[in-house]
């Protein structure tokens, strides 16, 4: 037998670790649709759509700022000494994949703001002339505007990474410690932010190669997962302990039917069908994705704190 | 520099848990938090069971996780013996630290910041000990420069059968346990 009894009982530490709670998960599901919206968005501007109206691209960029708006006022409602936040861009700690992130968001918000700028909705035209201004110049240099979607497609990457390595950099957490966790949030992004604009658009063409892009990401996401498991299953006592808590333990339903089964299997059969003209199109299909990404999130935040060393 | 660690002797020490209150006073710990605590183990088979008394803290890494996911740098080494401190006008309260810690040996204060062990840093930069080692009855509790070899803690580390907590977390923790 081996049996542990210790005295100390602080509060979020112990029984077990449960200091992280809803901001979090919202946070890091938000971060990985924006990152994923980014990416879509930039591929778009490079292909030149941003010249059609109705297509997503002409609007996701104001969708993400909201989104990303939104996201960091969730982190910030995590934070205990609200009132120091300011702290984080008083330094930058390259150990830190917090402090990577807090300065990668500053970049990522002018960089959306000039995607906005390529095209300015007609109600909001010579509104506020700076930016009319700014636009007109952007749109006089196409180089500029392809550059606009490399930089949102190449910081859409570094923030869907970036919101798995922020997990993964805890050793004590033996769930988070996986080098898949990072590619398993970006492929979940990407998922979250097709199934968004599939869900949203009125663009006959773009719903259907976003329904195909989805399905492929569905895919890959379902290899990814193969490998996270894969991973921790094959590494030491502790982290085989820790998959388990989302395979066989106390998380295993919620992982099962919500992330698997509705969150990814229910959706691609779905949209396998209507791709092929089986079934019509359906909001259902990619609700589930966004439902399911969210999941995805809480399950391993969630998991994760409960996994320890000893 | 000096590094600063402690050998506990557990065959001594007996759980009577007066470092647990002198650190509560010394250092105004709030109500229901603590900054160490004594952990019983208890392993073998009946009725060959062997049980071991630990008193528990943070303890200071030389590869202190806290320290390095820490975005302000709030959590840091401190000069005076590598110490692993937390300047709390720093603190964001995001809790990163708590998260990496392996040995829960962090939680976040009422007022919002990141609270732990401090080898009692402002009693030793005055020649004292820390707090629990100066009140341990049964004298189970050395602290000193691990770097020393003349220093009590290496020598009894030189002399004793001693482990560490989670050595494989690959933290390099200072505080050694003789068994």
């Amino acid at each position: 037998m081996q049996e542990l009894t210790i005295t100390r009982h602080n509060e979020m530490i112990d029984p077990l670790l449960h200091i992280w709670s809803w901001q979090i998960p919202v946070y890091l599901f938000i971060g990985g649709l924006v990152a994923g919206i980014m990416i879509i968005s930039g591929y778009f501007v490079l292909q030149g759509q941003y010249k059609r109206n109705v297509f997503s691209c002409f609007y996701l960029p104001h969708i993400s700022l909201l989104l990303l708006t939104g996201g960091m006022t969730s982190l910030f409602l995590d934070l205990e000494h609200k009132l120091y936040v300011w702290r984080l861009y008083t330094t930058f700690h390259w150990t830190s994949p917090m402090s990577w992130g807090s300065w990668i968001l500053v970049i990522i918000y002018p960089v959306l703001w000039l995607n906005t700028l390529i095209r300015i909705p007609e109600r909001y035209q010579n509104k506020v002339p700076v930016f009319d201004r700014l636009s007109a110049l952007i749109n006089k240099h196409p180089v500029l505007i392809k550059n606009i979607g490399i930089l949102n497609m190449l910081l859409g990457v570094l923030l869907g990474m970036y919101t798995g390595v922020l997990l993964s950099a805890f050793g004590a957490r033996p769930l988070w410690n996986s080098a898949m966790l990072w590619m398993l949030f970006l492929v979940s992004g990407l998922s979250a932010a097709a199934a968004l604009v599939h869900l949203i658009t009125t663009d006959q063409y773009e719903r259907e190669l976003l329904a195909k892009a989805d399905n492929a990401f569905l895919t890959l996401e379902l290899f990814v997962f193969g490998g996270f498991i894969t991973g921790l299953l094959t590494s030491t006592r502790v982290h085989i302990d820790a998959v388990k808590l989302i395979l066989v333990g106390p998380y295993a339903a919620v992982f099962w039917v919500l992330v698997i089964g509705t969150g990814i299997l229910l959706p691609l059969s779905i949209q396998l069908l209507a791709v092929n003209h089986k079934v019509k199109h359906t909001p259902v299909a990619p609700l589930l994705v966004l439902a399911g990404g969210l999941m995805l999130r809480f399950v391993i935040v969630y998991a994760g704190q409960y996994s320890h060393w000893s | 520099m000096a590094r600063f660690g402690m050998a506990i002797d557990t065959v001594r020490c007996v759980g009577c848990m007066d470092c647990v209150v002198a650190c509560k006073t010394e250092n105004s710990v709030p109500e229901g938090f603590n900054r160490d605590w004594i952990a019983t183990e208890v392993t073998g088979t009946f009725p060959t069971l062997h049980m071991e008394i630990r008193s528990e803290r943070c303890n200071h890494c030389d590869s202190p996780p806290c320290v390095h996911c820490c975005p302000t740098g709030a959590s840091h080494v401190h000069d005076v013996g590598g110490v692993v401190l937390v300047d709390y006008d720093k603190c964001i309260g995001c809790k990163a630290c708590v998260a990496s810690c392996p040995y829960g040996a962090r939680f976040i204060n009422p007022s919002g910041y990141a609270e732990k062990c401090t080898f009692c840093i402002h009693r030793v930069e005055q020649g004292l000990l820390p707090a629990c080692v100066s009140v341990c009855p049964t004298h189970c509790m050395h602290f000193g420069d691990l770097d020393d070899p003349n220093s009590e803690v290496s020598q009894l580390l030189a002399s004793r059968n001693h482990h560490s907590l989670l050595p494989e977390a690959g933290t390099k923790p200072r505080i050694f346990y003789l068994t």
